[in-house]
Protein backbone atom coordinates (compact mmCIF):
# COMPACT_ATOMS: atom_id res chain seq x y z
CA UNK A 1 0.00 0.00 0.00
CA UNK A 2 1.59 3.24 -0.75
CA UNK A 3 2.08 6.03 1.63
CA UNK A 4 -1.34 8.30 2.13
CA UNK A 5 -0.46 12.06 0.80
CA UNK A 6 -0.51 15.47 2.33
CA UNK A 7 -0.21 19.02 0.83
CA UNK A 8 0.85 21.04 2.96
CA UNK A 9 0.16 24.71 1.71
CA UNK A 10 3.52 26.71 1.61
CA UNK A 11 2.71 30.45 1.78
CA UNK A 12 6.18 31.66 3.07
CA UNK A 13 4.05 31.90 6.97
CA UNK A 14 5.71 29.82 9.94
CA UNK A 15 7.94 26.90 10.12
CA UNK A 16 6.58 24.54 8.43
CA UNK A 17 8.78 21.50 9.15
CA UNK A 18 6.81 20.44 12.58
CA UNK A 19 3.95 19.93 10.47
CA UNK A 20 5.94 18.16 8.04
CA UNK A 21 7.51 16.00 10.12
CA UNK A 22 4.81 15.25 12.50
CA UNK A 23 2.71 13.66 9.08
CA UNK A 24 5.70 12.04 8.29
CA UNK A 25 6.16 10.33 11.69
CA UNK A 26 2.49 9.06 10.89
CA UNK A 27 3.62 7.68 7.74
CA UNK A 28 2.46 9.98 4.96
CA UNK A 29 4.46 11.29 1.92
CA UNK A 30 4.17 15.12 2.44
CA UNK A 31 4.00 17.64 -0.41
CA UNK A 32 5.34 21.58 0.32
CA UNK A 33 4.08 23.60 -2.14
CA UNK A 34 1.72 26.89 -3.06
CA UNK A 35 1.25 25.80 -6.86
CA UNK A 36 -2.97 25.80 -7.00
CA UNK A 37 -2.79 23.14 -9.45
CA UNK A 38 -0.96 20.74 -7.18
CA UNK A 39 -2.82 21.76 -4.34
CA UNK A 40 -6.57 21.17 -6.74
CA UNK A 41 -4.98 18.23 -7.63
CA UNK A 42 -4.49 16.29 -3.85
CA UNK A 43 -6.18 14.43 -1.58
CA UNK A 44 -5.79 15.96 1.63
CA UNK A 45 -4.35 19.32 2.01
CA UNK A 46 -3.53 21.33 4.99
CA UNK A 47 -3.29 24.95 5.48
CA UNK A 48 -0.87 26.13 8.30
CA UNK A 49 0.29 29.75 9.89
CA UNK A 50 1.84 31.52 12.67
CA UNK A 51 1.39 35.36 12.49
CA UNK A 52 -0.81 37.85 11.21
CA UNK A 53 -3.85 37.21 9.87
CA UNK A 54 -3.91 40.06 7.35
CA UNK A 55 -0.15 39.34 6.21
CA UNK A 56 -1.29 35.53 5.49
CA UNK A 57 -4.43 36.40 3.71
CA UNK A 58 -2.48 38.41 1.20
CA UNK A 59 0.18 36.13 1.25
CA UNK A 60 -2.69 33.48 0.28
CA UNK A 61 -4.29 36.16 -2.76
CA UNK A 62 -0.89 37.36 -3.94
CA UNK A 63 -0.41 33.04 -4.94
CA UNK A 64 -4.10 32.82 -6.12
CA UNK A 65 -4.79 30.64 -3.22
CA UNK A 66 -7.82 31.77 -2.00
CA UNK A 67 -9.92 30.92 -4.77
CA UNK A 68 -8.15 27.43 -4.68
CA UNK A 69 -8.89 26.65 -0.99
CA UNK A 70 -12.38 27.22 -1.64
CA UNK A 71 -13.16 25.10 -4.22
CA UNK A 72 -11.29 22.53 -2.35
CA UNK A 73 -14.17 23.11 0.05
CA UNK A 74 -16.83 22.89 -2.91
CA UNK A 75 -14.92 19.46 -4.03
CA UNK A 76 -15.01 18.23 -0.50
CA UNK A 77 -11.32 18.09 -0.30
CA UNK A 78 -10.32 17.19 3.23
CA UNK A 79 -8.36 20.56 4.34
CA UNK A 80 -7.00 20.75 7.94
CA UNK A 81 -6.06 24.34 8.96
CA UNK A 82 -3.53 25.01 11.58
CA UNK A 83 -3.48 27.75 14.68
CA UNK A 84 -3.35 30.86 11.84
CA UNK A 85 -4.64 28.18 9.43
CA UNK A 86 -7.66 28.23 11.49
CA UNK A 87 -8.65 31.21 11.92
CA UNK A 88 -8.42 32.08 8.31
CA UNK A 89 -11.27 29.62 7.58
CA UNK A 90 -13.65 32.07 9.25
CA UNK A 91 -15.36 35.16 7.82
CA UNK A 92 -13.33 37.62 9.12
CA UNK A 93 -10.65 39.17 11.69
CA UNK A 94 -10.26 41.71 14.38
CA UNK A 95 -6.65 41.69 14.18
CA UNK A 96 -5.72 45.15 13.46
CA UNK A 97 -8.06 46.31 11.39
CA UNK A 98 -11.05 43.87 10.17
CA UNK A 99 -9.81 41.56 7.23
CA UNK A 100 -12.40 39.11 5.37
CA UNK A 101 -10.85 35.18 5.55
CA UNK A 102 -11.69 32.62 3.71
CA UNK A 103 -14.88 32.48 4.18
CA UNK A 104 -15.37 28.30 4.60
CA UNK A 105 -17.19 28.42 8.70
CA UNK A 106 -19.49 31.48 9.17
CA UNK A 107 -18.14 33.56 11.94
CA UNK A 108 -14.92 35.78 13.11
CA UNK A 109 -12.29 35.95 15.20
CA UNK A 110 -11.10 37.93 18.21
CA UNK A 111 -9.07 38.77 20.54
CA UNK A 112 -8.41 36.39 23.36
CA UNK A 113 -9.96 38.06 26.31
CA UNK A 114 -7.41 40.14 28.19
CA UNK A 115 -9.07 39.48 31.31
CA UNK A 116 -10.13 36.30 33.14
CA UNK A 117 -13.86 35.60 34.01
CA UNK A 118 -13.53 36.70 37.46
CA UNK A 119 -11.94 40.19 36.14
CA UNK A 120 -7.97 39.63 36.61
CA UNK A 121 -5.80 40.24 33.88
CA UNK A 122 -4.38 37.40 32.00
CA UNK A 123 -1.27 36.55 29.98
CA UNK A 124 -1.58 37.15 26.33
CA UNK A 125 -1.02 35.02 24.17
CA UNK A 126 -2.56 31.95 25.73
CA UNK A 127 0.45 29.69 25.92
CA UNK A 128 0.87 26.01 27.08
CA UNK A 129 -1.21 22.83 27.52
CA UNK A 130 -4.83 23.08 27.31
CA UNK A 131 -7.61 20.44 27.79
CA UNK A 132 -10.32 19.17 25.37
CA UNK A 133 -13.84 19.17 25.85
CA UNK A 134 -16.64 18.69 23.92
CA UNK A 135 -19.72 20.70 23.60
CA UNK A 136 -22.43 17.63 24.61
CA UNK A 137 -21.64 14.39 24.62
CA UNK A 138 -18.42 13.17 23.82
CA UNK A 139 -19.95 10.71 21.51
CA UNK A 140 -19.97 14.08 19.59
CA UNK A 141 -16.21 13.24 18.34
CA UNK A 142 -17.26 10.30 16.64
CA UNK A 143 -16.26 10.90 12.81
CA UNK A 144 -14.83 14.07 13.19
CA UNK A 145 -10.25 14.24 13.70
CA UNK A 146 -11.06 13.73 17.44
CA UNK A 147 -12.88 10.27 17.02
CA UNK A 148 -9.89 8.94 19.22
CA UNK A 149 -9.47 11.59 21.56
CA UNK A 150 -10.69 10.68 24.99
CA UNK A 151 -12.27 14.58 26.69
CA UNK A 152 -10.33 16.21 28.98
CA UNK A 153 -7.05 15.28 26.90
CA UNK A 154 -4.58 18.17 26.79
CA UNK A 155 -3.09 19.62 23.34
CA UNK A 156 -0.50 23.00 23.23
CA UNK A 157 -1.56 26.44 22.17
CA UNK A 158 0.18 29.52 21.50
CA UNK A 159 -2.15 31.92 20.36
CA UNK A 160 -3.24 35.63 21.03
CA UNK A 161 -6.97 35.44 18.90
CA UNK A 162 -9.61 32.93 18.20
CA UNK A 163 -12.62 31.87 16.46
CA UNK A 164 -16.11 32.57 17.57
CA UNK A 165 -17.78 30.52 14.40
CA UNK A 166 -21.39 31.50 14.32
CA UNK A 167 -22.94 28.55 14.69
CA UNK A 168 -22.30 26.71 17.31
CA UNK A 169 -22.71 23.74 15.20
CA UNK A 170 -19.47 24.22 13.67
CA UNK A 171 -17.66 24.22 17.20
CA UNK A 172 -16.45 20.56 18.08
CA UNK A 173 -13.75 21.06 20.88
CA UNK A 174 -13.68 24.00 23.76
CA UNK A 175 -11.00 24.65 26.47
CA UNK A 176 -10.94 27.14 29.08
CA UNK A 177 -8.80 29.86 29.22
CA UNK A 178 -9.21 31.96 32.33
CA UNK A 179 -12.63 30.17 32.82
CA UNK A 180 -13.55 31.90 29.35
CA UNK A 181 -14.11 28.86 26.25
CA UNK A 182 -12.42 29.11 24.13
CA UNK A 183 -12.75 26.89 20.01
CA UNK A 184 -10.08 24.56 20.23
CA UNK A 185 -11.14 22.18 16.61
CA UNK A 186 -14.04 23.63 14.63
CA UNK A 187 -15.12 21.82 11.48
CA UNK A 188 -17.74 22.01 8.80
CA UNK A 189 -18.08 19.23 6.15
CA UNK A 190 -14.84 18.13 4.98
CA UNK A 191 -12.85 21.17 6.60
CA UNK A 192 -11.23 21.02 10.06
CA UNK A 193 -9.54 23.93 11.90
CA UNK A 194 -7.28 22.97 15.36
CA UNK A 195 -6.28 26.47 16.76
CA UNK A 196 -3.50 24.11 19.01
CA UNK A 197 -0.68 22.88 17.39
CA UNK A 198 -0.85 18.91 16.91
CA UNK A 199 2.40 18.40 15.01
CA UNK A 200 3.62 19.81 18.79
CA UNK A 201 0.82 18.09 21.20
CA UNK A 202 3.01 14.48 21.51
CA UNK A 203 0.74 11.76 20.98
CA UNK A 204 -2.42 13.05 21.50
CA UNK A 205 -1.39 15.65 18.73
CA UNK A 206 -0.58 13.06 16.51
CA UNK A 207 -3.61 10.75 16.94
CA UNK A 208 -5.31 13.88 14.83
CA UNK A 209 -3.18 14.14 12.32
CA UNK A 210 -3.04 10.27 11.58
CA UNK A 211 -7.06 10.71 11.46
CA UNK A 212 -6.68 13.14 9.17
CA UNK A 213 -4.96 10.77 6.73
CA UNK A 214 -6.79 8.09 7.11
CA UNK A 215 -10.00 10.20 5.68
CA UNK B 1 -2.09 10.18 39.02
CA UNK B 2 -4.96 7.69 37.80
CA UNK B 3 -3.80 5.95 34.67
CA UNK B 4 -6.62 4.65 32.18
CA UNK B 5 -9.68 5.67 31.09
CA UNK B 6 -10.35 9.22 30.63
CA UNK B 7 -10.85 11.91 33.43
CA UNK B 8 -13.30 14.74 32.40
CA UNK B 9 -12.65 18.36 34.32
CA UNK B 10 -16.29 19.13 34.15
CA UNK B 11 -18.26 20.61 37.33
CA UNK B 12 -15.85 23.09 38.24
CA UNK B 13 -17.12 26.29 40.01
CA UNK B 14 -16.24 30.07 38.77
CA UNK B 15 -13.81 30.50 41.90
CA UNK B 16 -11.90 27.41 41.32
CA UNK B 17 -11.22 28.93 37.51
CA UNK B 18 -8.41 31.43 38.52
CA UNK B 19 -6.10 28.96 40.01
CA UNK B 20 -6.73 26.41 36.73
CA UNK B 21 -3.72 28.16 35.02
CA UNK B 22 -1.91 25.89 33.82
CA UNK B 23 1.95 25.26 34.23
CA UNK B 24 4.38 23.96 32.06
CA UNK B 25 6.58 21.37 32.81
CA UNK B 26 9.77 21.83 30.99
CA UNK B 27 13.20 19.54 30.46
CA UNK B 28 16.29 21.95 30.59
CA UNK B 29 19.16 19.91 28.55
CA UNK B 30 22.68 21.73 28.39
CA UNK B 31 24.20 20.47 25.96
CA UNK B 32 28.82 20.34 25.37
CA UNK B 33 29.68 19.20 22.09
CA UNK B 34 27.74 15.90 21.84
CA UNK B 35 26.92 15.26 25.15
CA UNK B 36 24.29 15.87 27.67
CA UNK B 37 26.15 17.52 30.76
CA UNK B 38 25.24 19.25 34.28
CA UNK B 39 27.01 21.81 36.24
CA UNK B 40 26.69 23.46 39.37
CA UNK B 41 26.49 27.61 39.41
CA UNK B 42 26.61 26.56 35.48
CA UNK B 43 29.76 25.21 36.16
CA UNK B 44 32.06 22.43 36.99
CA UNK B 45 30.37 20.95 34.22
CA UNK B 46 29.71 16.71 34.55
CA UNK B 47 29.11 14.83 31.50
CA UNK B 48 25.05 13.09 31.78
CA UNK B 49 25.42 11.14 28.76
CA UNK B 50 23.61 11.00 25.55
CA UNK B 51 21.04 14.03 24.99
CA UNK B 52 18.78 12.43 22.29
CA UNK B 53 18.45 9.44 25.03
CA UNK B 54 17.26 11.91 27.71
CA UNK B 55 15.12 13.57 25.19
CA UNK B 56 13.21 11.34 24.03
CA UNK B 57 13.19 9.60 27.87
CA UNK B 58 11.53 12.84 29.49
CA UNK B 59 9.19 13.12 25.89
CA UNK B 60 7.78 9.59 26.82
CA UNK B 61 7.39 10.31 30.29
CA UNK B 62 4.79 13.59 29.32
CA UNK B 63 7.10 16.32 29.69
CA UNK B 64 5.24 19.67 28.47
CA UNK B 65 8.19 20.76 26.54
CA UNK B 66 12.20 20.88 25.69
CA UNK B 67 15.23 23.57 26.21
CA UNK B 68 18.49 22.95 24.51
CA UNK B 69 21.46 24.55 25.77
CA UNK B 70 24.76 24.98 24.19
CA UNK B 71 26.45 26.03 26.94
CA UNK B 72 30.05 26.65 25.60
CA UNK B 73 28.41 28.28 22.29
CA UNK B 74 29.12 31.70 23.12
CA UNK B 75 32.25 30.99 23.81
CA UNK B 76 33.24 29.63 20.44
CA UNK B 77 30.71 31.92 19.17
CA UNK B 78 28.68 29.80 17.54
CA UNK B 79 25.74 26.69 18.35
CA UNK B 80 26.20 23.37 17.46
CA UNK B 81 23.22 22.25 18.14
CA UNK B 82 21.42 21.78 14.69
CA UNK B 83 21.70 18.17 14.42
CA UNK B 84 20.90 17.17 18.01
CA UNK B 85 17.50 19.24 17.25
CA UNK B 86 17.18 17.98 13.67
CA UNK B 87 17.09 14.96 14.66
CA UNK B 88 15.28 15.01 18.09
CA UNK B 89 12.26 16.54 15.86
CA UNK B 90 11.72 13.35 14.43
CA UNK B 91 10.88 12.07 17.45
CA UNK B 92 9.36 14.08 19.53
CA UNK B 93 6.38 16.41 19.24
CA UNK B 94 6.32 18.67 21.91
CA UNK B 95 7.60 22.54 21.54
CA UNK B 96 11.56 22.99 21.81
CA UNK B 97 13.16 26.19 22.82
CA UNK B 98 17.00 26.37 21.38
CA UNK B 99 19.67 28.83 23.51
CA UNK B 100 23.21 29.52 23.49
CA UNK B 101 25.09 31.52 20.46
CA UNK B 102 22.25 32.72 18.83
CA UNK B 103 23.68 35.61 17.30
CA UNK B 104 21.60 36.92 14.69
CA UNK B 105 18.19 36.20 12.77
CA UNK B 106 20.72 34.51 10.46
CA UNK B 107 21.25 32.02 13.33
CA UNK B 108 18.08 32.01 14.79
CA UNK B 109 16.59 31.04 10.99
CA UNK B 110 19.36 28.09 11.00
CA UNK B 111 17.63 26.71 14.07
CA UNK B 112 14.52 27.26 13.73
CA UNK B 113 15.10 25.24 10.57
CA UNK B 114 16.28 22.74 11.87
CA UNK B 115 13.16 22.04 14.02
CA UNK B 116 13.27 24.32 17.08
CA UNK B 117 10.02 26.13 17.72
CA UNK B 118 11.67 29.42 19.86
CA UNK B 119 15.09 30.67 20.07
CA UNK B 120 16.91 31.58 23.63
CA UNK B 121 19.14 34.58 23.32
CA UNK B 122 21.09 35.95 26.13
CA UNK B 123 24.73 37.28 25.68
CA UNK B 124 24.16 38.48 22.00
CA UNK B 125 20.87 40.13 23.19
CA UNK B 126 22.65 41.90 26.03
CA UNK B 127 25.38 43.35 23.66
CA UNK B 128 22.87 44.14 20.81
CA UNK B 129 19.02 44.88 22.45
CA UNK B 130 17.92 45.42 18.59
CA UNK B 131 18.25 41.79 17.76
CA UNK B 132 15.81 40.93 20.13
CA UNK B 133 12.95 43.46 17.90
CA UNK B 134 14.58 41.41 14.69
CA UNK B 135 14.10 37.95 15.76
CA UNK B 136 10.69 38.95 17.38
CA UNK B 137 9.47 41.08 13.88
CA UNK B 138 10.63 38.00 11.23
CA UNK B 139 9.91 35.15 13.44
CA UNK B 140 6.67 36.29 16.26
CA UNK B 141 6.99 37.88 19.74
CA UNK B 142 6.19 33.61 20.80
CA UNK B 143 9.45 32.53 19.13
CA UNK B 144 11.74 34.95 21.19
CA UNK B 145 12.66 33.33 24.21
CA UNK B 146 14.89 36.26 26.50
CA UNK B 147 17.58 34.20 28.51
CA UNK B 148 17.99 35.80 31.52
CA UNK B 149 21.35 34.86 33.59
CA UNK B 150 20.91 35.97 37.18
CA UNK B 151 23.41 36.37 40.16
CA UNK B 152 21.96 38.44 43.75
CA UNK B 153 24.07 40.99 44.43
CA UNK B 154 22.67 42.35 47.27
CA UNK B 155 18.78 42.29 48.95
CA UNK B 156 15.96 42.17 46.17
CA UNK B 157 19.06 42.96 43.28
CA UNK B 158 20.04 40.78 40.59
CA UNK B 159 22.60 41.34 38.42
CA UNK B 160 22.84 39.77 34.31
CA UNK B 161 25.34 37.54 33.57
CA UNK B 162 26.33 36.51 30.01
CA UNK B 163 28.18 33.38 28.55
CA UNK B 164 26.70 30.72 30.59
CA UNK B 165 27.02 32.74 33.85
CA UNK B 166 31.01 33.60 33.24
CA UNK B 167 30.71 37.59 32.36
CA UNK B 168 29.14 40.45 34.47
CA UNK B 169 27.03 43.19 32.49
CA UNK B 170 26.58 45.25 35.37
CA UNK B 171 23.06 45.41 33.95
CA UNK B 172 19.64 45.30 36.60
CA UNK B 173 17.78 41.89 36.14
CA UNK B 174 14.43 44.01 36.34
CA UNK B 175 15.17 46.56 34.28
CA UNK B 176 17.13 44.44 31.46
CA UNK B 177 13.48 42.08 31.50
CA UNK B 178 11.49 45.18 31.16
CA UNK B 179 13.82 46.59 28.53
CA UNK B 180 13.91 43.09 26.89
CA UNK B 181 9.64 42.96 27.03
CA UNK B 182 9.26 45.97 25.59
CA UNK B 183 11.75 45.24 22.11
CA UNK B 184 9.63 42.11 21.87
CA UNK B 185 10.60 38.80 24.14
CA UNK B 186 7.59 37.09 24.61
CA UNK B 187 8.52 34.72 27.22
CA UNK B 188 11.33 35.03 29.95
CA UNK B 189 13.50 31.94 30.88
CA UNK B 190 14.95 33.22 34.17
CA UNK B 191 17.88 31.42 35.58
CA UNK B 192 18.95 31.89 38.72
CA UNK B 193 22.95 30.94 38.87
CA UNK B 194 23.45 30.65 42.22
CA UNK B 195 20.96 28.35 42.55
CA UNK B 196 21.65 26.46 39.34
CA UNK B 197 22.53 22.80 39.79
CA UNK B 198 22.11 23.03 43.96
CA UNK B 199 18.72 21.58 44.63
CA UNK B 200 18.42 24.02 46.75
CA UNK B 201 14.30 25.03 45.44
CA UNK B 202 14.02 27.58 43.44
CA UNK B 203 15.06 31.69 43.72
CA UNK B 204 11.67 32.77 44.62
CA UNK B 205 12.15 36.57 45.17
CA UNK B 206 14.02 36.70 41.98
CA UNK B 207 11.31 35.02 39.89
CA UNK B 208 8.45 37.34 41.91
CA UNK B 209 10.25 40.72 41.09
CA UNK B 210 10.15 39.85 37.29
CA UNK B 211 6.89 38.17 37.02
CA UNK B 212 5.36 41.37 39.36
CA UNK B 213 7.35 43.38 35.78
CA UNK B 214 6.48 41.80 32.94
CA UNK B 215 3.38 40.91 30.94
CA UNK B 216 4.78 37.52 29.05
CA UNK B 217 5.02 34.17 30.61
CA UNK B 218 8.59 34.03 32.95
CA UNK B 219 10.32 30.22 32.91
CA UNK B 220 11.93 29.42 36.13
CA UNK B 221 15.27 28.00 36.02
CA UNK B 222 17.32 26.59 38.41
CA UNK B 223 17.26 24.97 42.03
CA UNK B 224 14.82 22.65 41.54
CA UNK B 225 15.69 19.33 43.69
CA UNK B 226 12.41 17.62 44.80
CA UNK B 227 9.04 18.16 43.29
CA UNK B 228 7.24 19.92 45.92
CA UNK B 229 10.09 22.55 45.12
CA UNK B 230 8.16 24.37 41.75
CA UNK B 231 4.42 24.69 44.43
CA UNK B 232 6.55 27.93 45.95
CA UNK B 233 8.18 29.18 42.44
CA UNK B 234 4.90 28.74 40.74
CA UNK B 235 2.63 29.89 44.00
CA UNK B 236 4.83 32.66 45.18
CA UNK B 237 6.83 33.50 42.38
CA UNK B 238 3.95 33.94 39.30
CA UNK B 239 6.26 31.15 37.38
CA UNK B 240 4.25 30.25 34.43
CA UNK B 241 6.52 27.52 33.74
CA UNK B 242 9.37 25.47 35.16
CA UNK B 243 12.76 24.07 33.90
CA UNK B 244 14.60 21.25 35.47
CA UNK B 245 17.30 19.38 34.76
CA UNK B 246 19.30 17.78 37.56
CA UNK B 247 16.27 15.95 38.84
CA UNK B 248 15.40 14.71 36.33
CA UNK B 249 19.20 13.53 34.83
CA UNK B 250 20.20 12.04 37.98
CA UNK B 251 16.51 10.43 37.64
CA UNK B 252 15.58 11.77 41.39
CA UNK B 253 12.13 11.98 40.06
CA UNK B 254 9.90 11.46 36.50
CA UNK B 255 7.74 13.86 35.16
CA UNK B 256 4.84 11.83 35.94
CA UNK B 257 5.67 12.44 39.72
CA UNK B 258 6.67 16.05 39.90
CA UNK B 259 2.79 16.32 37.76
CA UNK B 260 0.77 14.26 40.25
CA UNK B 261 2.85 16.42 42.70
CA UNK B 262 1.35 19.48 41.05
CA UNK B 263 -1.72 18.60 40.52
CA UNK B 264 -2.32 17.64 43.98
CA UNK B 265 -1.27 20.81 45.72
CA UNK B 266 -4.38 22.06 43.30
CA UNK B 267 -2.03 23.59 40.24
CA UNK B 268 -3.38 23.26 36.46
CA UNK B 269 -0.96 20.76 34.80
CA UNK B 270 -0.99 19.34 31.17
CA UNK B 271 -3.58 16.35 31.39
CA UNK B 272 -1.57 13.83 30.15
CA UNK B 273 -2.02 9.90 29.81
CA UNK B 274 0.95 7.50 29.23
CA UNK B 275 -0.22 5.50 26.29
Amino acid sequence: MSAPEVVVIDYGVGNLLSVQRGFEHCGAKVTLTADPEYILAAKRVVLPGVGAFGNAMQALEQLCLVKVIRELALRQTPLLGICLGMQLLLDESEEFAVTAGLGLIPGRVIQVPKETMLGESQKIPHIGWSSLQPLGCPDSWRKTLLQDICPGESTYFVHSFMAVPTNPIHRIAECEYGGHLIAATIGRDRITGCQFHPEKSGEVGLKILRQFIIQ
Amino acid sequence: MASGGCVIRFGKNLNEWDVVKNIRLIARLDIKGPNLIKGIHLEGLRVIGSPSEHALRYYLQGVDELIYMDCVASLYGRNHLGDIVSSAAKDIFVPMTVGGGIRSVEDATQILRAGADKVAVNTAAVANPLLIAEIARRFGSQCMVLSIEAKQVGPERWEVYTENGRERTSLDVIEWVKRGVSMGAGEVLLTSVDREGTRKGFDTALVKAVTAEVSVPVIASGGMGKPKDLLEVVCNGGADAVAMADILHYKRAEIGEIRAAAEAAGLGVRHYERT
